[in-house]
């Protein structure tokens, strides 16, 4: 068990999410930054897919009330243990009792804490995640609050992980070459035009042009732009078809919305573009107010980076476990 | 196209296309299949038939029928996504019209009242009486097309061209579950209460999902449904 001591309003237990069911109008949801997620399951030996904590209100702190394995990724929350600092995109171990902190994250917003076995909790519709919209999954279909005891399933490795922890290199820093950097504070993203791309005639050039604003109107369903509106040449509301995370529609007031993890599953607004799956992990780590500019991509160069992403996400898979092979042997 | 009767609709919903399919992408992995025509039972039939088909192919992850729409996703981002819009399109040209026998579900509605926020607007853009809007709304018999936007939200086929209303320009921030709206050419009951931009007439009790049933959604595509004046309150 975990005891959640201290929690703000959106933190909540998040997997990869729930796919295949949005022909009945159920959202995927799961983590923003899924590739956090997935390389904080792999360092404390967990499945990809273990339900984890997404913490996106600081500051944040549980207790451990047993031995257990855990790892802090995604955004540097500066976690503490019993006071201690420690490395984020690291695996630790925590003794029974002791807490864990985390602060407001300098950059980016979404930190996850991977617990070794998993959070165990009911699975919903194949997932943990919690859907906030519907009320359901993750903790009883609602955030963390003070209080909350969650269980934690059973640690198979623990006895492998190396005392001073075990660390990666974080993505940012080890895929450098395929997620560039932002200039002058501008984080680029990569998408295709959607359907209705050339509906918006200049304004879709303006579209690609402009530096657009996260606005305080923003969450997991998705992220409001602020900046020059763009609308198209005629005021039109397409028939209802599905979306995805990533869709860049348009509403009549000319603000566009990026459908975020908790995407709604339908809609009818004109669609500009679609953000590349691979950079929707950097949107979910953008906060309310950072800037952002839309860079024309391809399938091509999307599978590249995917590819390149499997790779990465291969490499600390198979480290992690040959240097916990080692010291077992060694020991 | 919205009836000429609605002269004061500001916007158009428009047609997929006039003459053939269309196939647009949405991001990396997912391609949208809108059919042309009019919004219509039969091109929802060859909707139908193409989830049918495209449920076949193995590199498919979800498909996601809409309103005279598909969308497909598939596993991984195709290498050469011409040929899958071609595949698409080929696979909407067999696409032979199926109809799904479903069941029928009778929703009890209390018409007017509090939720009713927005039949005012709709007597205003219509010309009709708030009693003419409401017969008129719960004589007709209507088909479910898709699911989606909400859990177990299905989106209605049949809504009499007198009473279309388009979407809201700025969205009811907090509308209750249980309205039923009137969003377009369609019409459906929120599944929860949040913003929406449909426009309200009435509201409904009846539970329509259920996250840890085997068949979390009682509605689904083909069901027959018939709202049933429980309360007027004009």
């Amino acid at each position: 068990m975990i005891e959640i001591l201290e929690s703000g309003p959106f933190n909540t237990v998040q997997d990869l999410g729930r796919p295949g069911y949005r022909d009945i109008g159920v959202s995927a949801s799961g983590a923003m930054d899924p590739l956090a997620a997935r390389i904080g399951n792999i360092l404390v030996g967990n499945d990809e897919n273990a339900a984890a904590i997404e913490v996106q209100t600081f500051p944040f702190r549980l207790s451990f009330e047993r031995r257990m394995a855990f790892a802090v990724t995604g955004a540097d929350s500066n976690p503490h243990l019993d006071g201690s600092e420690l490395l984020s995109w690291c695996a630790h171990v925590a003794e029974a009792g002791q807490v864990l902190e985390l602060r407001q994250p300098l950059r980016l917003s979404r930190s996850y804490v991977s617990l070794g076995g998993g959070l165990d909790i009911p699975v919903v519709m194949g997932s943990r995640s919690t859907s906030l919209r519907g009320g359901f999954g993750g903790n009883a279909g609602r955030p963390l609050a003070k209080g909350d005891r969650l269980a934690v399933g059973e640690d198979l490795e623990i006895a492998m992980l190396p005392a001073p922890g075990l660390a990666i290199i974080e993505p940012a820093t080890a895929l450098r070459d395929v997620f560039p950097a932002p200039v002058d504070g501008v984080l680029p993203i990569r998408a295709l035009p959607a359907g209705e791309h050339d509906l918006f005639a200049r304004d879709g050039e303006e579209f690609w042009s402009q530096t657009w604003r996260i606005s305080s109107r923003s969450d997991r369903t998705g992220y409001c732009l602020s900046g020059e509106p763009i609308t198209p040449t005629t005021s039109i509301e397409m028939r209802s078809h599905g979306v995805v995370p990533g869709v860049i529609q348009v509403p009549p007031g000319g603000e566009p919305i990026v459908q975020m993890s908790d995407a709604n599953t339908a809609g009818g607004y004109p669609k500009v573009a679609g953000v590349i799956e691979c950079d929707l992990w950097r949107l979910g780590q953008a906060r309310i107010g950072a800037r952002l500019k839309f860079f024309r991509s391809t399938h091509a160069e999307a599978r590249a980076v995917e590819q390149a992403v499997g790779r990465y996400v291969e490499d600390v898979r198979q480290t992690s476990r040959m240097v916990k092979l080692a010291l077992k042997a060694m020991a | 196209m919205i009836a000429t009767t609605n002269r004061h609709a500001q916007r158009e919903i428009v047609p997929a296309t006039q003459n053939r399919a269309r196939v647009s992408a949405i991001g990396t992995r997912s391609f949208l299949l809108e059919a042309p025509g009019d919004f219509e039972l039969a091109a929802q039939r060859r909707i139908w038939a193409l989830s049918r088909i495209v449920k076949g192919w193995e590199d498919l992850a979800e498909d996601i029928p809409g309103m005279t729409n598909l969308l497909v996703i598939f596993k991984e981002t195709p290498q050469d996504p011409d040929a899958a819009v071609v595949r698409l399109l080929q696979a909407w040209e067999n696409a032979q019209s199926i109809d799904l026998v479903g069941k029928c579900i009778e929703i009890p509605v209390h018409y007017g009242g509090e939720h009713a926020s927005d039949l005012p607007a709709l007597c205003d853009l219509s010309g009709l009486s708030d009693r003419e809007v409401v017969r008129i709304h719960h004589e007709a018999t209507y088909r479910v097309f898709a699911l989606g936007s909400a859990p177990g939200f299905g989106y209605l086929h049949g809504l009499d061209p007198r009473i279309y209303m388009p979407r809201k320009t700025m969205p009811s921030l907090k509308m209750a579950k249980g309205c039923v709206t009137i969003g377009g050419m369609q019409t459906g009951v929120a599944m929860l209460t949040g913003p929406n931009g449909w426009n309200s007439i009435g509201f409904a009790t009846l539970e329509m999902f259920d996250p840890i049933s085997p068949n979390p959604a009682m509605m689904a595509p083909g069901d027959t449904v018939r709202f049933l004046p429980a309360r007027i309150e004009l």
